[in-house]
């Protein structure tokens, strides 16, 4: 295969923000996270948990709840005072409306999804009407002392539970009045608190209320008497989050110190009928605060200040070893943070509120395989660029030739034009932009950098010619009639002729830029696309999806090719498809037509469609290198896939010449030094 | 397994029975020798393992046997009804029906019932019950009506629960079934109500009951093709009422949904039924035995000359007509359990014994245990295996065997054994085994001169036994203090009840040292360090001991000073073992076992404390000498591991400790061995400080690779 050069980045400070909700829908497998700067995601889990859907942050807008409801549509609510809808087809946001309550601390869906409650700051509790296109104010629940931070509606929709400070009401939801008032215990091991926050409540369908608060304490309520009926210590520090299982077997706690708790509702002894709730299972997946769990019918799903997004399975809940049987930590988005301007070896790093500029260094010197060559040269910091506003930022990017770049936020669209004076940068903005070019869920540059193609999120892809200093907008490739999904996805051909854009389940879209029209549609695919490339000359498309599938479709001849035909015949190597973090970006070979260069977060490799593929006996990755002559020739001659796991967690890799290779790692320790420390815990023999 | 064997009919001429088959088939007096009625006008009395009549009654033409005839226990005399009402009694040497004891009664008969400890019941159509001494006293008297108008009795059986007669009969009245309880030492007649479920169409076709602690268990088959069960208890909470019970599923689909007739049911024992029925819809009729524990096909025979769905069950032998003939299949159970089916893993890392041949191979052996579901496959199979089984020779050496053992001397049965272990083993090898070890026992209870002595451990060097296949055995030796089988059956054993695990330990501390010298006992475990106890290698020791020991570290001086000292003297204690060599391999027998502390615990209790000291004395020794290497390991072949050592002294303390610490010469081996364990630990809190410099070592050679934020680094792809 060969030798590189490899650029090895750590430099790209990318924190994620910590997770602050999560919301499972049971009906389309789909989990909702929001974290602390306000974005909230969509993971797909059917799709390999694919993060299929983003939709922007924004400083104001801290999230405090999140939740489905009427089967698909998605509420958060926050310490604005506000209740926004998502528009999960446009990836907008439908509208925000105030609650009038000042800020929001909890929401929550009645079971039938028709009625949204919301608790608020002044102690009230909000009922919505949620009509077909809004949500209406209905009325207000006996006004309470102090915030309400914690509901949860009866299965029946006949009685909520709110947890407050230091108590937790049960309301009667037909009269609107507080039934029960439950006192929660101060003190904690004998030593009063100063309040007892009720982090979170659950309601059981036989009238169990379950509550978690800040003195470690997870408690059983009757609600028919409003008496405690059981109390589990289970922790120092705040119980901060509780989610319970549709089937009411079981529940899941996340604490502060980080580990979440499983309580399982088992029977007594082997064969009565009588069961009580135990605790079970303790996991410790996090290092911080777990602020929210989720309970899905195989899974106990965590998330917190750690910004990891655990998946947990229940095995015995899961049937068959796939998939789903596997702890999945995800850390870093489904989605290229990092681009590239290969000639001018430039790199533009995104980040919540700013870009980073950073041209590469160099070397003269040349080594053997594993060799850290002396720098002549090292990486250049050129340019910080801060954003306008509290919007953050959805996408970004620079032109091949270094001297564009392009970002936009929800309601802003950025183009600048950069021009470079020996070390001097002058940064130029493009003003008056077009009105219909508010929003971009993704920017990219033509190879020889005279147009820019932005997806909007109408479905609409716009097609800008740039000149010297100006643009001029060439022509807008509409949706099919019908479709509203917006596209997340661009790839351009090198001869600038091709132009293919995805959205998150229809087929990938192929247009004729020389024309101006739809080309042809590749196929639907049962699971998203998470990375498109071009290759150069021969046209075709590579597809990559989250089922780890690798496509190959010629433009020319509106076909799959004949090698993305065999290997689909043959099926990919059984190691191939169980990596677990989906393939963010697809490059090619400048000289050589036959190698394909895809990455995901742990491994990158070279595809060498001219050698034999790989089938499930042969070794997939070959991580030694070969101590005989005899070795590297067997080697050599192995097998298509070239795999390297040197570089992790790997958040974008590109070839930026024939011998170069950039790498831009993220280590997780960098991460975690970033982060608040957690609460000290003592451990044993320290 | 349960098992059917070669079936025999029973008459050579086909009865002279009119399509309904015979009446019934019920026990005499005398075992082996069985009352058939036909439906016409005769009774035979047969022995069945001659398979020849013994004698024949008929009654005159134009009358008609309506209840199966039974035989009064009490007296050994027959009891037959004909045209209803007429009551006949007789015994052996009348010859003429016509001119025995008649009495004429004023109510129609439905069954007389006799069994075995009490009088005979005669049970009317009406539902009234009356002893047979009382009807006799007045055979006029008035019979009174129990059950309602169109009510009719299904089906009736009598049995004993705790010494009481209990009579229990089911009626059927529009598509619903009733069942009657009539307890004798009460006079309570309780009614219930059986409740169907969903399957409501369905029509139940047979019944059959066995009784369980307080519950009858009233098992009924359905013409939906499944097994129902429905507990009725025996003390009814409210004796007066009608009360509801309800059946549960217990097997799906044992004979085709849609066989309207012909199907029957009977109870085994506890965990078996047997079923009379097409399993397939168009298949012929099969007579199958089922686990209802397991939900599994034992066995199944096939009666292709089709059969009446009658199904009687007495002693070992199944009746049911074949064709035109009564055919009598002999039957076996044996009680199935799931940890005797799969045993239960001793030696994990033992590399010579083969652990799997203590499965059972569920595919293969010989009960065609297949899926208990109706898949296809398994039909499949079963058909094929039926067609080999059709093929076997007639006496396989296995049958040979077992008739040997019954009556041939000792010398004979151990060349017949040695005969039948030398061919080929067949799938079902292991329940022969487990046959052939129960048959000598049994012959030994009979004549305990017989002691099979060879044999039985040649047997259990088959390897393929395990304890709950012959449960006997152990037992047996231990009445016989028999060490050397005690030991096979040890290392052989998967499955050893803990109480018997700790008879034998028990046994193995008591016994003489000058009756342990006659035997032969594997010395296998022992061999290598027994040479070494009376050497007496100690200087070494001593010095292992005392480099995980260092004085200035630790706060207490008066300690260290006993710690220098205690462990010599312990290794002096220790220069000898404290037991011979085989009484040493039989301890060690004991320590591989596999057992459950919670069941292990209450036994160890009763054993006396000079044994228990003496036990703790042996694992003393063989924990010292463990720690004479780096490895912990003891020499030889198989030794007790190290783990092993501490699990039985940790139990050891937690059953006797009271006790220990009472008798002086045990606490002196206590303390010594507190301050063996205290050195020891010592050892390894210093190893804990090497290990945590190790670790921080390791921690710097990573963090050297991770430090710059920007490198350019050549990488070769192959």
């Amino acid at each position: 295969m060969g030798e590189f050069k490899v650029h090895r980045v750590r430099f790209f400070n990318y924190v994620p923000s910590g997770i602050r909700c999560v919301a499972y829908n049971n009906q389309s497998n789909r989990l909702a996270v929001s974290r602390t700067d306000g974005t909230v995601e969509i993971y797909n889990l059917s799709a390999n948990y694919f993060q299929e859907k983003f939709f922007p942050g924004h400083e104001s807008r801290a999230t405090e709840a999140l939740c489905w409801a009427n089967g698909q549509r998605l509420f958060s609510a926050g310490l604005n005072g506000e209740i926004i809808e998502y528009d999960l087809q446009a990836l907008n946001i439908k509208y925000a409306m105030d609650a009038f309550g000042g800020p929001i601390w909890s929401m929550a869906a009645s079971p039938s999804g028709s009625q949204l409650l919301v608790g608020c700051e002044d102690g009230s509790v909000k009922l919505f009407q949620i009509t077909p296109d809004k949500i209406q104010f209905e009325r207000n629940f006996d006004r309470q002392k102090s915030r309400i931070l914690s509901l949860s509606w009866h299965p029946a929709g006949t009685h909520i539970a709110a947890g407050s400070i230091d108590y937790i009401s049960v309301f009667d939801v037909k009269s609107g009045s507080a039934i029960h008032k439950m006192l929660v215990d101060r003190q904690y091991m004998g030593v009063s608190k100063r309040k007892c926050i009720i982090w979170g409540v659950a309601f059981l369908s036989d009238g169990t209320v379950i509550s978690v608060d800040s003195a470690g304490k997870v408690q059983f309520w009757d609600s028919a008497t409003g008496t405690l009926v059981k109390n589990h210590l289970i922790a120092n520090t705040d119980v901060q989050s509780i989610a319970i299982s549709d089937q009411e077997d079981s529940f899941v706690v996340g604490t502060a110190e980080g580990t979440v708790f499983h309580f399982q509702l088992v029977s007594v002894t082997s064969n009565s009928s009588e069961k009580q709730w135990v605790r079970t299972k303790p996991f410790q997946h996090h290092t911080h605060d777990v602020r929210a769990v989720a309970h899905s019918p195989i899974a106990l799903i965590s998330g917190g200040t750690d910004t990891h997004l655990v998946i947990r399975p229940l095995m015995e809940k899961v049937e068959v070893k796939n998939y789903d049987a596997a702890l999945r930590k995800i850390t870093f988005p489904h989605r290229r943070l990092v681009s590239c301007a290969k000639k001018k070896q430039l790199l533009l790093f995104q980040f919540a509120h700013h870009l980073e500029l950073w041209r590469l260094g160099s070397t003269v010197a040349t080594g053997k395989n594993g060799d850290t060559l002396p720098l002549s040269k090292n990486a250049d910091h050129l340019l910080h660029l801060k954003t306008k506003g509290p919007e953050n930022i959805i996408c970004s990017c620079i032109s091949p030739c270094g001297s564009w770049i392009a970002y936009s936020t929800a309601s802003r669209f950025f183009l600048y034009r950069l021009n470079y004076e020996h070390d001097n940068i002058n940064l130029q903005r493009v003003s008056k932009m077009p009105a219909f070019l508010r929003s971009a869920l993704q920017i990219l540059f033509s190879e020889d950098s005279t147009k820019l193609f932005v997806a909007s999120n109408q479905g609409s892809v716009h097609v800008i010619r740039l000149l010297e200093g100006s643009f001029k907008h060439l022509h807008t490739f509409q949706p099919q009639s019908g479709t509203v999904e917006s596209m997340c996805l661009l790839a351009v051909s090198p001869d600038g002729n091709w132009l293919a854009a995805s959205g998150t389940s229809a087929g990938v879209h192929v247009y004729n830029v020389k024309q101006l029209k739809l080309h042809c549609t590749v196929p639907a695919y049962n699971f998203p696309v998470t990375a498109l490339a071009i290759a150069p000359n021969t046209n075709n498309l590579v597809i990559a999806h989250s089922d780890q599938q690798v496509f190959e479709y010629s433009i020319p001849d509106k076909q799959y090719t004949q090698w993305s035909r065999t290997i689909q015949k043959q099926g990919f190597h059984h190691l191939w498809l169980q990596r677990d973090t989906p393939i963010t970006h697809i490059s090619f070979h400048p000289k050589r037509p036959m190698h394909i260069l895809l990455h995901d977060a742990y491994m990158f490799c070279i595809i060498d469609k001219s050698l034999p593929l790989p089938n499930d006996k042969t070794l997939l990755y070959n991580p030694l290198p070969p101590t005989n002559e005899s070795d590297i020739i067997r080697r050599r001659t192995a097998h298509a896939f070239k795999i390297s796991k040197k570089y992790k967690p790997l958040l974008f890799m590109d070839l930026l010449d024939e011998r170069t290779l950039v790498a831009v790692e993220r280590p997780l320790d960098d991460i975690i030094a970033q982060l608040p420390p957690p609460i000290k815990k003592k451990k044993f023999g320290t | 397994m349960a098992a059917l064997e070669e079936g025999f009919t029973l008459t050579a001429v086909p009865l002279g029975s009119g399509p309904d088959g015979p009446l019934g088939v019920e026990q005499s007096d005398k075992t082996d020798q069985f009352l058939v009625t036909d439906s016409g006008r005769t009774v035979i009395l047969y022995k069945v393992s001659d398979q020849k009549p013994l004698g024949s009654w008929s009654v005159k033409q134009g009358q008609i046997i309506t209840c199966p005839a039974v035989c009064n226990f009490q007296t050994g005399e027959y009891i037959v009804v004909h045209d209803n009402k007429v009551l006949r009694i007789w015994n052996n040497e009348d010859v003429n029906l016509d001119k025995v004891f008649k009495a004429t009664l004023s109510a129609e008969v439905y069954r007389i019932h006799s069994i075995q400890g009490t009088e005979p019941l005669v049970l009317f159509k009406e539902g009234a019950i009356r002893g047979l001494e009382a009807l006799l006293a007045e055979p006029q008297q008035k019979i009174e009506t129990v059950i309602s108008d169109e009510e009719v009795i299904k089906w009736t059986k009598f049995f004993m629960v705790f010494r009481h007669p209990v009579l229990i009969f089911i009626t059927e009245k529009r598509g619903n079934y009733f069942a009657y309880v009539q307890k004798f030492n009460s006079r309570i007649l309780s009614k219930y109500t059986l409740l169907l479920g969903q399957e409501e169409k369905s029509v139940t076709q047979s019944f059959s009951t066995s009784v369980h602690r307080k519950f009858i268990s009233l098992m009924s088959l359905s013409s939906d093709g499944c097994v129902y069960e429905t507990l009725i208890p025996i003390h009814p909470s409210d004796p007066e009422k009608n009360q509801r019970v309800v059946r549960s599923l217990l097997l799906k689909s044992v004979v085709s949904g849609n066989a309207r007739s012909g199907i029957a049911l009977t109870i085994l024992d506890q965990d078996h039924v047997a079923v009379l029925g097409p399993p397939l819809s168009a298949s012929k009729e099969c007579l199958s035995i089922w686990n209802t524990k397991f939900q599994t096909l034992q066995t199944s025979k096939e009666l292709p000359q089709g059969t009446s769905g009658q199904l009687w069950c007495h002693g070992e032998n199944l009746f049911m007509l074949h064709g035109k003939f009564l055919t009598v299949i002999p039957y076996k159970c044996e009680v199935s359990s799931l940890a005797g089916a799969l045993g239960k893993l001793k030696h994990s890392q033992d590399p010579d014994i083969h652990a799997m041949t203590h499965f059972v191979n569920w595919e293969t052996s010989q009960g065609y245990g297949l899926g208990s579901q109706n898949s296809e496959q398994s039909k499949r199979i079963l058909r094929r295996r039926k067609i080999e089984v059709s093929v076997q020779p007639e006496v396989p050496p296995s049958t040979q065997l077992l008739a040997a053992i019954q009556k041939d001397s000792e010398k004979h049965i151990e060349v017949e054994l040695r005969k039948f272990l030398a061919v080929k083993r067949t799938p079902d090898f292991h329940t022969i085994i487990g046959d052939v070890v129960i048959g000598l026992l049994g012959r030994y209870k009979a004549e305990p001169s017989f002691y099979p002595r060879n044999c039985l451990m040649q047997l259990i060097q088959t390897r393929v036994l395990s304890y709950s296949l012959c449960p006997g055995l152990m037992e047996f030796a231990l009445e016989k203090t028999d060490v050397q089988i005690l030991q096979l059956c040890l290392q052989q054993f998967p499955d050893i009840p803990e109480s018997v695990t700790c008879a034998c330990l028990k046994i193995f501390l008591s016994i003489g040292d000058d009756s342990l010298q006659e035997t032969d006992i594997n010395m296998e475990s022992v061999s290598d360090y027994t040479a070494t106890i009376q050497d007496g290698e100690i200087e070494e020791q001593t010095e292992i001991l005392q480099n995980g020991f260092n004085p200035e570290e630790d706060n207490c001086e008066n300690c260290a000073q006993e710690l220098i000292e205690k462990p010599r003297a312990a290794t002096e204690e220790s220069t000898s073992c404290p037991v011979t060599g085989k009484r040493a391999a039989l301890l060690n027998a004991i320590l591989h076992s596999a057992y459950s502390e919670t069941f292990l615990l209450p036994h160890l209790k009763d054993i006396p404390a000079q044994h228990i000291t003496l036990f703790l004395q042996y694992l003393y020794f063989l924990y010292l000498k463990c720690s004479e290497n780096a490895t912990m390991t003891l020499p030889g072949i198989h030794p007790p591991t190290l783990n092993q050592i501490m699990d039985w002294i940790c139990l050891l303390l937690d059953a006797n400790f009271t006790v220990v610490v009472m008798i002086p010469e045990a606490k002196r081996l206590l303390l010594s061995l507190y301050k063996f364990v205290k050195s020891q630990i010592s050892i390894c809190s210093e190893l804990n400080k090497i290990e945590v410099s190790f670790r921080e070592l390791q921690k710097l050679n990573q963090e050297k690779t991770n430090t710059e934020l920007y490198s350019i680094e050549v990488l070769e792809l192959f």
